[in-house]
């Protein structure tokens, strides 16, 4: 059973009061709930959504499964997105996305064994002036080297 | 030729992030100017400057504003910050080193149309620009910059940020609204054009960050100043993102009409020792793929780019150089269509998996020559057949691609290897 805190059940009802229609809340809310649930969005928390926002469960799926950033399956706790669009390919976003896996003992999109990191390679994150680039849960690191980038995975708690 | 610091003069003080360090530099003093003025004389001033849509599209933003309809409705006022054309990364500079000037000119602006409440739509990824512009807005909010009765001139504005969840589709506008909406990204049918019928069925004009930013200038300097650059056709200064094979990649803001060859070569400070330049795309991943004797002689306006078959979109400049093998970067731009396209439309989302996997074959040593002419018969039959443009956007530059590099296509096919690369390229893809 998922459910959100008693904090995150206040933002969600912020949100639906917040824009003109309700439907308007879904993204902002999965955002919500996604942090809540450890960074992927389950069955559970799109059943417990449509129940709190009073909207069907079908809308809610058809959002979700719409947008790249609700992760349909479990991630690791540091979700390490490399761009690899022309602008990062260009410069060596591939290699370096492949090397971060060698490293860290793990394919694309598999969570590692201790849990701690996902790897995916994914599309333009508008770092295009200082790749090659990593995204981290949410923050940024750019200009990134081989040793740059593990230096930065290695010194996450 | 340097560059020309217009709408980034003062983007080195960290102080013009803030209010008080943006109103010490200028900040606020055309809205109150704006103010002074009736809504139809902005859209007129707008309409006279030349301004065009700095997103991508290229159309006058003053016409755009034009084709509301004149009457009481309530209109929306919506910002697209959805960044997402591979290549662009200036919004984010924009609203991460000057949130309020975004601001300003979107009062502006709303004035001008009479819309009484805005949206900023971000692309969900831009963490930080975000939280900047929701600082700003709290600010703006505080000092009855935003709210009823804005300084005094009885003009009631609310202004609100939106986030986006990782889809480039609603970067397009009337995916934007869907969006918006609380649905799918998915693009509507024009007409109705948004201005007519947006969001919630609703007048909305829908501007780019960079544009509704100008707007603020035309008001400082009339028609005549904001055109004191540019050339006749392309007025203004614009933000180019450079990308790729060169040695100072960034965002320079230059004149339109400005040498392609110079913003390389000159600020961009070349390629690295001992690379040639091999290609540029001048406007985002969409536009065209110029050959390097094109881009040497190209300048950055819409008329130039057009007369050279490419376009100047969103201004990302993307230089690839001599080690690249155009197989492998055309490899990357099939995979990213076929992920963004919406699956609205037929062509489009069959199209861009055909393109992708006759791309891979490729590149995974599995070609057939027709497969290159294949390539270019699904693309052609992509053109114009869909609600959107990504559709077209997908198909430009496997057509381009192709026809200049055809010769390494042919060797692709027949060595089952990367004329450039040798045999190091098929463990790159996915």
């Amino acid at each position: 059973m998922f459910q959100l805190s008693s904090e995150g059940l206040v933002e969600v009802k912020k949100e639906l009061a917040r824009y003109e229609t309700k439907e308007s809340a879904i993204i902002p809310s999965l955002f919500i709930a996604q942090k809540e649930n450890k960074g992927w969005v389950s069955k559970e928390v799109v059943n417990y959504l449509s129940n709190v926002m009073d909207i069907p469960e079908s809308k809610i799926n058809e959002v979700f499964k719409f947008y790249t950033m609700f992760n349909q399956k479990p991630v690791g706790k540091y979700h390490v997105q490399v761009c690899a669009t022309i602008s990062c390919a260009l410069v060596g976003a591939r290699e370096l996305s492949t090397h971060i896996c060698n490293e860290l003992k793990t394919h694309h999109g598999e969570v590692t064994e201790d849990g701690r990191f996902t790897v995916s390679r994914v599309e333009c994150l508008g770092s295009c002036g200082t790749a090659p680039m990593m995204q981290v849960n949410d923050r940024y690191y750019e200009n990134l080297t081989n040793e740059s980038a593990m230096n930065i995975l290695r010194g996450l708690k | 030729m340097s560059e020309v610091k217009y709408l980034t003069e003062f983007y080195h003080l960290n102080e013009f992030q803030g209010l008080d360090g943006y109103k010490k530099n200028g900040g606020y003093k055309e809205l109150e100017k704006a103010f002074k003025m009736k809504p139809e004389e902005i859209i007129d001033v707008v309409k006279k400057s030349g301004l065009r849509g700095r997103g991508g599209a290229g159309f006058s933003t003053g016409m755009k504003w034009g084709f509301l309809p004149k009457n009481n409705e309530p209109r929306y006022l919506l910002c697209n910050a959805d960044e997402g054309e591979p290549g662009t990364f200036k919004d984010r500079m924009m609203m991460e080193k000057a949130p309020h000037q975004l601001i300003e000119g979107m009062i502006i602006s709303a004035y001008a149309i009479n819309s009484k409440k805005s949206y900023i739509y971000i692309r969900g990824e831009y963490d930080y620009p975000i939280a900047c512009v929701r600082k700003a807005l709290e600010e703006a909010y505080s000092a009855g910059l935003l709210g009823k009765n804005i300084l005094g001139s009885g003009f009631d504005h609310d202004m609100d940020v939106y986030v986006g969840a990782g889809a480039y589709i609603c970067g397009e506008e009337t995916g934007m609204i869907s969006s918006l909406e609380g649905l799918k990204g998915q693009p509507k049918l024009k007409p109705p054009f948004p201005a007519v019928q947006g969001y919630l069925r609703k007048p909305t004009i829908v501007n780019n960050v960079e544009t509704l930013a100008a707007v603020k200038y035309i008001i400082r300097d009339g028609a005549d100043g904001f055109k004191k650059y540019g050339t006749e056709k392309s007025t203004g200064t614009k933000l180019f993102s450079l990308s790729g094979n060169v040695m100072k990649p960034g965002n320079f803001e230059v004149p339109l009409g400005y040498p392609l060859k110079d913003l390389i070569f000159d600020l961009g400070g070349g390629m690295k020792p001992g690379r040639k330049l091999k290609a540029v795309i001048p406007g985002g991943s969409s536009a065209p793929v110029l050959t390097a004797d094109e881009a040497m002689r190209a300048t950055m306006d819409y008329e130039n780019l057009a007369s050279l078959g490419t376009m100047l979109g969103s201004g990302a400049v993307i230089v690839i150089d001599d080690s690249q093998c155009m197989v492998d970067m055309l490899g990357t731009l099939t995979h990213f269509y076929h992920h963004e396209s919406c699956g609205q439309c037929t062509p489009c989302r069959e199209g861009t998996g055909w393109l992708d996997k006759i791309v891979h074959s490729i590149l995974e040593g599995r070609g057939r020559l027709q497969d290159i002419d294949l390539l270019i018969k699904v693309a052609d039959n992509m053109k114009g057949r869909t609600i959107c443009a990504l559709s077209d956007a997908a198909a430009l530059p496997v057509l381009s691609f192709v026809s200049k590099f055809r010769e390494e296509f042919e060797f692709f096919v027949r060595e089952g290897r990367s004329q450039v690369k040798g045999t190091q390229y098929a463990q790159m893809h996915h």
